[in-house]
């Protein structure tokens, strides 16, 4: 994903002017392939980075005492 | 979102019909889904952590897009050529996701595990401040409700420059100091902004947060196939999708680059959509999550549907420079009303992008609404009276209170609207941002004290005060116009909010004692 931000900051795309298929400013094109590549990238990030134990710590008791929210100062 | 079409051709009242078939069908909706409604408060406020994965992805992509997303898209476009999506959209489709995934899921299982049902409720808690409660909350609620007030008036606006001429013997119009009376005959704001409470008031009282996710889902499928359509129509009208950028490459070519944006502007921009991670309406949203992976469609389709709903809104801005063609009274806001209006000439297509336009402002309307409701009801008046001393059944109904409360609050002060009120939006997302240090810090830094999350927020309050006034107050005080965003060297506002207020929570952070392991670790989810 760092890579995929890094590449929205596409300043060699600033003054182009040409265009992709034929109607989309290449500057458009790029910046909505970054939105098609972030979409891939958490695709893949939830395959292979996915917090599996998450759902089992939020299943436990909590252990907060009923005073947490008091500032004991 | 200040939609002002002039007085023009007498009107049918088709894309009325339209509109009302719209609401009809979202208070059909509201009652099919009240039928679902448990009863209790936990299903009220977060609808018994029992939502899907569809759901939860419409409900967030609804709330997260205003109608900014469809007429706003389109003419900022129109003014700073197509790099306005690369500096709004795409931007937002990284860093949103990302928020899902770091902040979001977190936030959910600290939620479910220790019952939260508000902002307020886990920051008093997880910093063990009352203080730090009663300073978050009015400051949460004054950033909230500039985007109540600018989804009523961008409603009564569009609906006033929809029905010009709809009604000449009911409604006289606005008479100007010139003597030119403009919008004769359209439906005045006030009952659009009656009729758009009483819809979603009458969907979320019954139901809460439930029902305002149905109604999302909802509104979002008809915001999203409207702009399709109308990018389809208007392409076709105007010569089909080369021709109309070749216009553009012949009249505009500044349009086809980023000539009018800032680089500097361009990368602090991503500072902004952080903002989604300190929102109250989406954090409420987030804690309605039935499982953890729940967030994997949202996290992975939202970038997808901001560019279904941004590439063909930024084309048709641009389209609209090459064609030449102009807003009316120079407000770009107003350009994709006229636009379907001249273009276009279909009463049907008319109300159904007013339609649209509606679903995006009430899609972001309601889930803000239920959230100010539950936040008077769980931070001040249970917490000032004691959880204990209401039952279940009296907390829906406090709910239900403050939210009809909070409804009419914000309808009587559509009629006071503050100067620059359109202007004030970058403003609040920016006062958002630059709190994101704060859930950011609260959830992986152990180290972040009670001290550190107070200074955090008063630096916020201090920098943004600052510069709010520097960029809106005092220009308009001057009477001075504003031309495009107000930029510090260069870069948004926002980077030195944010800035200020990560480094008051550091700095402030170390330099007082740790809250305590045993405390910290029932915050700390385990990955």
């Amino acid at each position: 994903m760092a890579v995929i931000t890094v590449l929205h900051f596409d300043f060699w795309n600033w003054e182009t002017t040409s265009v992709v298929l034929g109607f989309l400013p290449t500057g458009l094109a790029w910046q909505a392939g970054i939105s098609l590549a972030a979409a891939a990238g958490w695709a893949l990030l939830m395959n292979v980075a996915w917090p599996s134990r998450v759902e089992e710590w939020a299943a436990r008791p909590s252990a907060l005492s009923d005073d947490a929210a008091e500032d004991p100062s | 979102m200040a939609v002002l079409l002039p007085a023009a051709e007498a009107a049918s009242r088709t894309p009325l019909l339209v509109v009302g078939f719209y609401l009809f069908l979202l208070i059909s909706l509201g009652v099919f889904s009240s039928r679902l409604f448990r009863g209790t408060s936990a299903d009220f406020f977060v609808a018994e952590r029992s939502i899907g994965p569809f759901l939860l992805l419409m409900s967030v992509f609804g709330t997260t897009m205003t109608a900014f997303a469809l007429v706003g898209s389109t003419g900022k476009a129109w003014e700073l050529g197509n790099g306005v999506y690369g500096l709004m959209a795409s931007a937002s489709g990284i860093v949103h996701s990302a928020v899902f995934f770091l902040i979001g899921i977190k936030l959910w299982a600290i939620g479910k595990r220790h019952g939260f049902r508000t902002q307020v409720q886990y920051f008093r808690s997880r910093f063990q401040s009352n203080l730090l409660g009663y300073l978050l909350f009015p400051i949460l609620v004054a950033l909230v409700v500039p985007y109540l007030l600018i989804g009523l008036l961008g409603a009564g606006a569009v609906m006033r420059g929809v029905t010009v001429g709809m009604f000449p013997e009911t409604f006289a119009g606005t008479t100007l100091p010139s003597g030119r009376v403009m919008f004769e005959g359209a439906i005045p704001p006030w009952i659009t902004g009656l009729v758009v409470c009483a819809v979603v008031l009458f969907y979320i009282f019954a139901g809460g947060l439930r029902s305002a996710a149905w109604a999302n889902a909802f509104q979002t499928i008809v915001f999203m196939i409207t702009g399709v359509i109308a990018f389809v129509l208007i392409s076709s009208k105007l010569g089909g999708m080369d021709a109309a950028t070749q216009a553009v490459i012949d009249n505009s070519s500044d349009h086809m680059t980023r000539a009018r944006i800032g680089k500097l502007q361009f990368v602090t921009y991503m500072f902004v959509p952080l903002s989604v991670g300190m929102f109250p309406h989406l954090f409420q949203h987030w804690l309605t999550a039935k499982k953890a992976s729940t967030f994997k469609l949202t996290t992975v389709a939202h970038p997808l549907f901001i560019g279904i709903v941004w590439v063909p809104c930024i084309l048709i801005g641009i389209w609209a420079a090459g064609a030449g063609i102009m807003p009316p009274g120079g407000n770009p806001n107003a350009l994709l009303p006229k636009i379907v209006q001249t273009l276009l000439q279909d009463p049907y297509l008319t109300g159904l992008l007013t339609a649209g336009i509606l679903a995006a402002i009430m899609s972001s309307l309601d889930s803000q609404f239920v959230c100010l409701g539950t936040m008077f009801t769980h931070d001040i008046v249970m917490h000032a009276a004691g959880e204990d001393r209401f039952s279940d059944k009296a907390q829906v109904m406090l709910g239900r209170g403050f939210i009809v409360f909070v409804v009419g609050v914000t309808y009587l002060l559509t009629f006071f609207p503050p100067p620059k009120i359109f202007d004030l939006a970058v403003w609040c997302f920016s006062g958002f941002a630059a709190l994101f240090p704060l859930v950011f810090a609260s959830i992986y830094w152990r180290r972040t004290t009670r001290a550190g999350a107070i200074a955090s927020v008063l630096a916020m309050v201090v920098t943004w005060g600052t510069l709010f006034y520097e960029g809106l107050i005092k220009p308009t005080l001057a009477g001075e116009e504003m031309e495009g965003d107000f930029l510090v060297a260069g870069m948004m506002p926002v980077t030195l909010i944010f800035a200020a207020s990560t480094a008051a929570l550091v700095l402030v952070s170390l330099m007082t004692k740790p809250p305590s392991d045993e405390h910290v670790e029932q915050f700390m989810v385990e990955s």
